[in-house]
């Protein structure tokens, strides 16, 4: 593990609703280097919130603390609004998991990608050429027909790469990517992942990559933490993820489907109490 | 192999867009899929995979071709009673779902559509079969995570009891877990109800759990069409095919090259 970019130590989340506080992130500490750190787990487990909660892009009902949560210089619990506002995006990007709704729906998609670029003195032509150059990168077949598109005139795979292209423009230190890649098919995922894997490699990014494809975090990441109920409950290499300790993680490796050995039904993960405290 | 065709497509044709920006999104797709089948659709990002079960639900008239649905061709627009037997789950559960509207109205609005009654006891046992609890029931879609907006888009769907369901990526969002209680839901169903369904999915094992048959789609057209027999034995006939197998076993930085050269050339 390289020197750590990102430290988040002991955060708490909590959401108010009308019946009652949901505490969806339970104390979770880790730390990010130069490196692809893969969280998986349940669903609602809070993998999204920790993601956003780094960038302090929580929803109003929300209430978050930590005994310490740093990037490089940069105090992320402490920091102004004003300070956040040079960190998101340039410094640290997010590609959320809802690409489509995450998009302004009335602004055509190479413009928005575009944005990225604001206040770097380029002209009109250069922004175009560099977005297009972009979308090309990650793999768009017609990139200037998909610059005046609408964010509801993309498919749901190209809507990932027009968000992918968006948070990479700025070449940020750090990237948190939400189930990046779930609506790409399988051989244009390989090549935007190698697109990460050569700027985690080459430029030293550092990669949280959250995703539900165990396989796919196993051979893509270095690190993995497995989340449940708000808390990680266990960490690994990721090479050694099909070795994991916990029953929770056990669970998840045996509900997955296997192209090769067809069954009548997927076992089913039995949820124990006890996981919630240990 | 003897079950009447419940769903017909025939020489479809969808385009986007006039000049520079034409797109011929669905370009002569054929296929059939048989009462009480699984026929899955895999295939490139942007291949025209929605755009087909957009048209087969009746949300977009401006196709070309037939389409056959329980042996009466599709109208436009289809009439209400269409609507109640052929259901859909969107790709993006939160652009499908209204903001402003909690787990409970999602629910009881396609009921009241369509003048079903006892709309308590249906709302309560559709968000217990797709394992949401009954906390969930005043909640609106920004306050449920993506895989709890994928299963409320799920409960929408089956709370009309369809005898078609259309599903476009529906556990891509879901942890594993939720996933094999979400397949196993379905399956329960397909052997209850005689459910008609095709799946698009980028997970091949997903298909090859779920389908009887699949069609590889590229650029508009159906390149490939194979039975999962012949999938889980590797045999797929068109390179792009093969590729998909061979990428499906997880990332490998060499392939990754190799594949990039491929879409070069
Ligand atoms: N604004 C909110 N108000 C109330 N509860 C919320 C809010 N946002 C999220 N939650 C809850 O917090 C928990 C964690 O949500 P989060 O989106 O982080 O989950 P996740 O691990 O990303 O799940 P998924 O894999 O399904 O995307 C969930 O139970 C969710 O319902
Ligand atoms: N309303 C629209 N206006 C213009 N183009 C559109 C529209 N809807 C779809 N398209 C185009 O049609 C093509 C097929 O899109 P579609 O959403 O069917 O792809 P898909 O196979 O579902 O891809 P994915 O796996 O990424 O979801 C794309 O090139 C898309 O840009
Ligand atoms: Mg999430
Ligand atoms: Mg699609």
């Amino acid at each position: 593990m390289s020197d750590p970019q990102l430290i988040v130590d002991d955060l708490h989340v909590r959401f108010r609703t009308p019946q009652r506080i949901v505490h969806a992130v339970r104390g979770v500490s880790f730390t990010v280097g130069r490196e692809k750190v893969g969280i998986v787990g349940e669903s609602g487990s809070g993998k999204s919130t920790v993601g956003r909660a780094i960038l302090r892009l929580t929803a109003p009902n929300a209430t978050v603390s930590a005994r310490r949560m740093a990037f490089q210089s940069v105090d992320l619990a402490g920091a102004s609004e004003n300070a956040m506002l040079k960190v998101r995006g340039r410094r640290i990007g997010m590609i959320m998991q809802d690409p489509r709704y995450a998009l302004d729906p009335v602004m055509r998609v190479g413009e928005q990608i575009g944005e990225a670029l604001d206040g770097r003195g380029l002209s009109g032509a250069e922004r175009r050429a560099r977005v297009l150059a972009m979308l090309e990168a990650v793999r768009i077949r017609n990139p200037q027909r998909v610059y005046d598109l609408y964010p509801h005139e993309v498919s749901g795979g190209m809507g990932q790469r027009i968000m992918i292209a968006m948070m990479l423009l700025p070449e940020p230190d750090l990237m948190i990517a939400d189930e990046p890649t779930s609506a790409l098919d399988v051989t244009v995922r390989m090549q935007v992942l190698a697109i990460l894997d050569e700027l985690v490699t080459n430029r030293g990014l550092g990669l949280i990559f959250i995703s539900h494809d165990l396989n796919l975090v196993a051979s893509f990441c270095d690190r993995v933490l497995i989340m449940y109920a708000g808390r990680i409950v266990e960490e690994c290499r990721a090479e050694d993820l099909a070795a994991a300790q916990h029953p929770y993680t056990r669970g998840l490796l045996a509900s997955l489907p296997r192209i090769d050995a067809r069954r009548e039904r997927l076992s089913v993960l039995q949820r124990d109490p006890a996981w919630l405290n240990d | 192999m003897t079950e009447p065709a419940m769903i017909d497509v025939n020489t479809l044709r969808i385009s986007f867009g006039h000049g520079a920006s034409l797109v011929h999104a669905v370009d002569g797709v054929s296929f059939t899929v048989r009462e009480g089948e699984t026929f899955g659709l895999v295939g490139e990002s942007g291949c025209g995979k929605s755009t087909v079960l957009r048209a087969l639900c009746g949300l977009n008239p401006a196709w070309s071709g037939d389409i056959s649905i329980a042996g009466a061709a599709l109208a436009r627009p289809p009439d209400r009673a269409f609507f109640r037997r052929v259901q859909m789950v969107f790709q993006d559960p939160y652009g499908s779902l209204h903001p402003r509207h909690t787990v409970n109205t999602t629910l009881g609005e396609p009921l009241a559509i369509h003048g079903i009654g006892d709309r308590d006891r249906r709302i309560v046992e559709v968000l217990e079969q797709v394992g949401l609890g009954p906390a969930f029931r005043y909640r609106y879609p920004h306050q449920l995570s993506g895989g709890q907006r994928q299963r409320l888009a799920i409960a929408r769907a089956l709370i009309l009891e369809p005898r078609v369901l259309l599903l476009d990526e529906p556990t891509s969002a879901l942890d594993v877990s939720v996933q094999a209680e979400i397949l196993n839901l379905l399956t329960d169903l397909r052997r209850a109800r005689g459910l008609t369904c095709i799946l698009v999915s980028h997970d091949l094992a997903v298909v090859a759990h779920m389908c009887n048959r699949l069609a590889v789609m590229m650029q508009g057209r159906i390149v490939e069409e194979l039975d999962v027999a012949a999938l889980a034995e590797g045999r797929t006939a068109t390179e792009y095919g093969t590729g998909l197998l061979t990428a499906s076993r997880g990332y490998d930085r060499r392939l990754a090259a190799a594949f990039v050269e491929k879409t070069e050339e």
